[in-house]
């Protein structure tokens, strides 16, 4: 005779499997987090920090491509963020939904989904070479736009989608015209919202590795220049770990790289909250 | 005046995503089309990789991607969907705050960090408990997984979260259990966003290339078990790309070219379903 199991145990064993496996899930984050903490955290230091890298990244520190990931990141947040910002304005201030609106939305969509390769053959190919900026900050900066753009452009929609109407009533009523508007009332309120997606770009470019590697290079000098080539901090992770030059320098890399993650990532977690609070 | 100026002057701003995705297209086919063209189908879809002496066959490694990107399913969609299930509809509001931005974490973790963390944990494990190189479609598909879970989650979270609170009192009202309220009608209910998020987190696993270089083992084979080595369509482009020139280089951009036709394809798809809700 089969085993008959009420509506009530079938539930409460779904609900032990699905609390079994998110606990994993989140065992797996703290897990991959403090294990490089452990290994890495003696590694990093004052010294570590501000030293030329030596003998390959055998020795030294990580000084170098702090710079060139500061240098990139800047460079490809400059570019996307006006670019992102107005292109999420036009989409919720000037389009009805239509055609246009559809085009310019499955364009970001479209270009979310575009895998961190691709990114780096199209910036290999157009920047590096047909452009003949070389393997530089200047290739680096531009690629990682092109990456983070829909990131920016989607989440600044959505910031401005929640300014509520009445804003934009008032300001139309007290005589202000469409633009005045959208510069001193829409956008402002937006704000949190704006740089929560500029954060998030931020986070992403820092993290990149395979669209860097191809456009900025990977040379260990000190940019001097936007036509420098320069080395990130993820790449030079990746070099450090993949021809296994050293581990501990491994571990302290990837430590400062997880430390700046959890950090974009808090301030874009408050902002956002405190946009919500504010809001909802 | 200033008003029409600025209209304008936005308009060619928010055209810049879809210029972005043209350029990208022309660029990645004008490099890599004409070498398939050139080479034939047949030389472009069979299994000898020898692009430095005229073979270019992609098909060992349309295969690992393909392997890989299955693997990968398998595990992110059932740990994704547990999670997503179990924070809509089996937490406090409470544990939702805490929880979803702690998912939403894993992807921020870069990729050559969850590849490092294949090759120091995952790739020992496997060797020593399972057998073979340990460098596998085993090791690639878990640490994929865990990749595309995110996306996987907030996708269709934000889809049953979308169900009207209606269905579920609905549902209550004739003394349906919240498990069942959960299989026989929120899922079916979320279907549509639940399907773009999957669709979205294997467009992510088909595209993934550091992770994967760093524990797949890279071996220019189509595997037999899932404890062999293997090499996607991305590592190829990665691992190959810095020294390629000529009919080489082209040859990686061929490989480019298809990749990114399935990814936009699988955008499309996607898209097609969230529009559905």
């Amino acid at each position: 005779m089969p085993l008959k199991i009420g509506p009530r145990t079938n539930q409460l064993i779904a609900y032990t499997i699905l609390l079994i496996m998110t606990i994993i899930t989140i065992f797996v984050l703290f897990f991959i987090i403090g294990y490089i903490f452990k290994n890495g955290i003696g590694q990093v230091s004052l010294k570590f920090l501000t030293e030329r890298t030596m003998d390959m990244g055998k020795e030294g520190g990580i000084f170098p491509s702090i710079l060139g990931t500061l240098f990139v990141t800047l460079l490809a947040i400059i570019i996307a963020a006006p670019i992102g910002v107005g292109s999420a304005v036009y989409l919720v201030e000037y389009t009805k939904a239509g055609i246009i609106r559809r085009i310019i939305s499955f364009g970001a969509d479209c270009l979310n989904g575009v895998p961190s390769i691709i990114f780096g053959l199209f910036g290999f190919i157009f920047f590096v070479i047909t452009l003949n900026f070389g393997w530089s900050v200047l290739s680096g900066g531009l690629t990682l736009a092109v990456m983070i753009l829909p990131t920016i452009i989607r989440t600044s929609e959505e910031a401005i989608k929640t300014v509520p109407r009445a804003y934009r009533e008032i300001s139309y009523s007290l005589g202000g015209g469409k633009l005045d508007t959208i510069l001193k009332v829409v956008l402002p309120t937006a704000l949190p919202g704006i740089l929560t997606g500029i954060i998030l770009g931020i986070g992403r470019a820092i993290g990149e590795t395979a669209a860097v590697i191809f456009t900025a290079g990977s040379s260990l000098g000190l940019p001097s220049s936007v036509f420098s080539s320069t080395r990130t901090l993820a790449v030079h992770f990746y070099i450090l770990a993949r021809e296994g030059i050293s581990m501990p320098k491994a571990y302290g890399t990837a430590t400062v790289l997880i430390i700046i993650i959890l950090l974009i990532n808090f301030i874009a977690y408050r902002l956002v909250h405190r946009f919500i609070a504010r809001y909802y | 005046m200033k008003d029409k100026i600025a209209e304008k002057f936005l308009m060619l701003v928010a055209f810049s995503a879809i210029l972005a995705l043209a350029l990208i297209s022309f660029f990645i086919f004008q490099q890599g089309l004409p070498l398939i063209f050139k080479a034939g189908l047949n030389n472009f879809f069979s299994t000898h990789w020898a692009p430095t002496k005229g073979h270019f066959g992609i098909l060992s490694m349309i295969i690992g991607s393909l392997m890989v990107t299955a693997g990968a399913l398998i595990v992110g969609i059932s740990f994704g969907l547990a999670c997503t299930i179990f924070l809509s509809e089996f937490s406090s509001e409470t544990i939702q705050k805490i929880l979803k931005p702690i998912i939403e974490l894993l992807a921020g973790i870069p990729s050559v960090v969850y590849g490092f963390i294949g090759i120091v944990i995952l790739v020992p494990f496997i060797r020593t408990h399972f057998g073979g190189p340990g460098f596998s479609v085993l090791t690639a598909s878990i640490i994929l997984g865990i990749m595309i879970l995110p996306t996987i989650v907030s996708i269709s979270y934000d889809s049953l979260q979308a169900v009207p609170r209606t269905y579920r009192e609905g549902s209550f009202a004739l003394g349906a259990t919240k498990w069942q309220t959960v299989v026989m009608l929120l899922i079916p209910a979320a279907r549509s966003g639940i399907i773009a998020g999957i669709i979205l987190g294997m467009g992510r696993a088909i595209g993934e290339t550091m992770a994967v270089i760093m524990i797949a083992g890279n071996a220019l084979k189509i595997p037999h078990s899932i404890l062999d080595s293997v090499r996607t369509l991305t590592s190829t482009i990665a691992l190959e790309l810095g020294y390629a020139t000529g009919d080489h280089r082209a040859a990686l951009f061929a490989c480019g070219s298809f990749l990114f036709i399935i990814i936009v394809l699988l955008n499309i798809i996607a898209i097609r379903f969230k529009g559905k809700e």
